[in-house]
């Protein structure tokens, strides 16, 4: 299944339905009813055992690791062009694409991609309706990104820290302790794990994952290669692609990671002083006491 | 206070004499400043300062939390991404209260097994334990009831299996399910309710750490030789003793800041370290996730628990699991009338201190296996450590009393003082041994 999205104003969209509100509702009720198939699979599917994950390097791992921005602008394109059709990121806000530690789109270009965003599910993102031109209004900065539920895929904006890559050994949790939990690398690990295998069971087709839980997702291969095109020519292999979107996603669910270390380093820093100098003022207040020489 | 006889506030200037006459405070507060303390407490006296800190921190951080929290099963997931990303500084303050209150857990536990080990339970300090095991199932009522906040599947589910077992007590376990969810399941109700409770106990705690303080400094602090401070005179007193100020607040401050470090390090670089990734998925009452477990600091109590999977009679298994877990804590809250030991400190005490050591092993036996899937062998594990549990408080504590010869113990608190910073000269040796200033 390849998406490709046009770029086009939201007016012009022959895409838009004029949906009546009991569409609306129908179309609601049959999501819904999606989900909880969805859910219920995954559970079952849950049970099956963990699937393989690399144990990909990215950038804003470790005490120092900060995001790459210009990694996290390819991420949001593959997000855009390929992720956005089924997938929603309700969460973010869309201006903090500007926000520094972030993608850091100059606030036009910013501007211009909101006011391009195309709502893929009028009926999951009612709070734009506008009833005077019985229509969605255009999103703008202060909107969050649209919800995306029509496709029963899960909403991305925490799916980086919801998912746990690494585990163990034995219910211990020292791997994440050194590798991180893992998020990002189980999203690169499931869209780079597809095997091309596929099965029907219950008239839905799965495809065989080797990172996902149980090995059969209900996903189509989202990934392909070249799916997009960088306009500083990056590598568009599917490796390269999925590094980009997982380490966009973590961006997504963690917006605050580059200040909240920086904030942890200064911290830990002056910690550290404060406890020499605590040191050497107890080993002088207790000389006298232990009968030891003072410093 | 404190039975010590020492150095009394005494109002000198003209304003300190007349509030002292009217509301002793300044007096209240220097006794409690200055409480003559054992010097040769070691560093497990320190974990009530980190306690009474990670008191502050959560109160102080849950109430700038509470400014942008919406209670409401539609809003609270979103309202906590709001603080994350929105709120100035949010995600730094939801962090700190989010691993605050597993510092918090760190340090308590430190804190009671240091008092098991000690002995610091027993006469004259059991209102001194008791009062500490109040604080205790509050802070684990508190810590439930937060986790449910902000409504992710493990919020969400956590919540339904634990006040499911409410629903296991025969009879009428239904209609008080019913009553404390404020309906038949988890539900706005339910989140409403968990918010309220979560804002107000955190000041009983509060309440009751100022009990728990006056209790101690009636009896004064124990020690690692569980030896009593000689009260006879001031002087005899001085040689046992330091004033707590400036003495053991330089120490525990400087405990308090490498601790807030590491701490500080968990939160800047791992903050979702100790928290389940399934609380980023918003609360879904129709997928229950693969694996439901609670926090770490519940995990040895969630084993025991899960611990009893056969009927016994007309009781079922999940019943007596309940009984099981609440029992465990019931035991340990019993301790100072079930160790039969005339010798506090586990130092001079040969064989309990290997079945101490097994209980300390025990409880992290049992924290592995509350995290595991009930299958295989981890059933038959949390089995074991639960017998052993038990065992520990119900048998082996009282037989102890009276099988075990302890060993010989120093006379005062100088005596021990002394063999680890021997006087220099002997002679001299008892002036020396008088705080200087």
């Amino acid at each position: 299944m390849r998406i490709t999205r046009q770029k086009t104003k939201p007016v012009a969209m022959p895409l838009r339905l004029q949906l009546s509100k009991r569409d609306r509702q129908m179309l609601k009720k049959l999501s819904l009813a999606v989900l909880i198939s969805a859910g219920l699979a995954t559970g079952a599917m849950a049970a099956g055992g963990a699937g393989k994950v690399k144990d990909k390097a990215f950038s804003f791992e470790g005490p120092f690791g900060t995001y790459d921005t210009n990694q996290l602008q390819r991420g949001l394109q593959v997000y855009t062009e390929v992720c956005a059709a089924c997938h929603g990121l309700k969460f973010v806000p869309m201006r903090t694409l500007s926000d520094p530690g972030g993608p850091e789109l100059p606030e036009e270009q910013m501007k211009a991609y909101v006011e391009q965003f195309l709502v893929a599910d009028e009926g999951a993102n009612m709070h734009l309706y506008d009833a005077e031109e019985d229509e969605l209004r255009a999103l703008a900065p202060t909107d969050n990104f649209p919800a995306v539920e029509s496709a029963g895929a899960p909403d991305l904006s925490m799916i980086a820290k919801a998912r746990a890559g690494f585990h163990g050994p034995y219910g211990l949790g020292i791997n994440q302790f050194f590798k991180g939990m893992g998020g990002p690398e189980y999203i690169y690990s499931l869209l780079t794990g597809y095997t091309g295998e596929e099965k029907e069971e219950a008239g839905v087709t799965l495809y065989e994952n080797t990172a996902f839980p149980g090995g059969w997702i209900s996903m189509a291969p989202p990934l392909y290669g070249d799916d997009v095109e960088f306009a500083d020519g990056h590598d568009t292999d599917i490796s390269h692609l999925s590094q980009d979107v997982s380490a966009f996603l973590m961006w997504t669910a963690e917006p605050k990671l580059n200040d909240r270390k920086q904030t942890g380093f200064i911290a830990v820093f002056f910690l550290l002083v404060l406890t020499v100098l605590l040191y050497l003022t107890n080993k002088r207040l207790w000389a006298p006491i232990k009968r030891k020489e003072q410093a | 206070m404190a039975g010590i006889p020492h150095d009394h506030y005494e109002p000198k200037s003209g304003p300190e004499k007349w509030l002292h006459k009217r509301l002793p405070i300044a007096g209240l507060m220097y006794d409690t400043l200055m409480i003559p303390t054992p010097k040769n407490l070691n560093w497990m006296w320190i974990w009530g300062i980190v306690l009474t800190f990670c008191l502050v921190l959560q109160i102080v951080t849950g109430i700038v939390l509470v400014m942008h929290y919406t209670p409401h099963v539609d809003y609270a997931f979103s309202s906590i991404e709001h603080i994350m990303r929105n709120v100035n500084g949010g995600h730094m303050i939801r962090y700190l209260h989010m691993n605050g209150a597993s510092l918090f857990f760190v340090a308590v536990y430190a804190h009671i097994f240091r008092g098991l080990y000690y002995g610091s339970y027993k006469a004259p300090r059991e209102i001194t334990w008791i009062i500490g095991m109040l604080i205790y199932l509050l802070m684990m009522g508190t810590a439930f009831m937060g986790y449910v906040l902000p409504w992710g599947q493990m919020s969400f589910w956590g919540a339904t299996v634990i006040t499911g077992l409410f629903g296991a007590i025969p009879g009428i376990g239904e209609p008080i399910q019913t009553w404390l969810l404020g309906g038949p399941a988890v539900d706005n109700a339910t989140l409403n309710r968990f918010f309220s409770l979560h804002y107000l106990l955190p000041f009983v705690i509060a309440g009751l750490v100022a009990v728990h303080i006056w209790a101690f400094h009636t009896t004064g602090n124990n020690n690692p030789t569980g030896v009593e401070v000689r009260r006879g005179s001031k002087e005899e007193a001085e040689k046992d003793t330091v004033p707590f100020w400036p003495y053991f607040v330089i120490k525990d401050l400087f405990a308090l800041a490498l601790i807030m470090a590491i701490f500080f390090a968990i939160v800047g670089f791992m903050p979702n370290y100790l928290g389940h990734p399934d609380n980023y998925i918003e609360a879904n009452a129709l997928a229950t996730p693969a694996h439901i477990v609670p926090e770490w600091y519940f995990l040895p109590f969630y084993a025991i628990l899960r611990a009893i999977t056969f009927d016994v009679l007309f009781l079922d298994a999940k019943f007596l699991g309940v009984l099981a877990m609440f029992g465990a804590i019931a035991v340990m809250a019993l301790a100072p009338w079930l160790d039969t030991s005339s010798v506090r400190s586990g130092r001079y005490r040969p064989m309990f201190k290997w079945w101490f050591l097994i209980l300390v092993i025990d409880f992290f036996v049992l924290m592995w296996a509350g995290a595991q899937p009930a299958e295989g062998l981890v059933p038959t594990i949390s089995l074991l450590g639960t017998v052993y549990w038990f065992a520990y408080f119900l048998v082996i504590l009282p037989l102890l009393g009276v099988i075990e010869k302890p060993l010989p113990r120093p006379a005062t608190i100088e005596e021990d003082f002394d063999a680890h910073y021997p006087p220099k000269d002997k002679a001299s040796g008892d002036a020396a041994a008088a705080p200087a200033e």
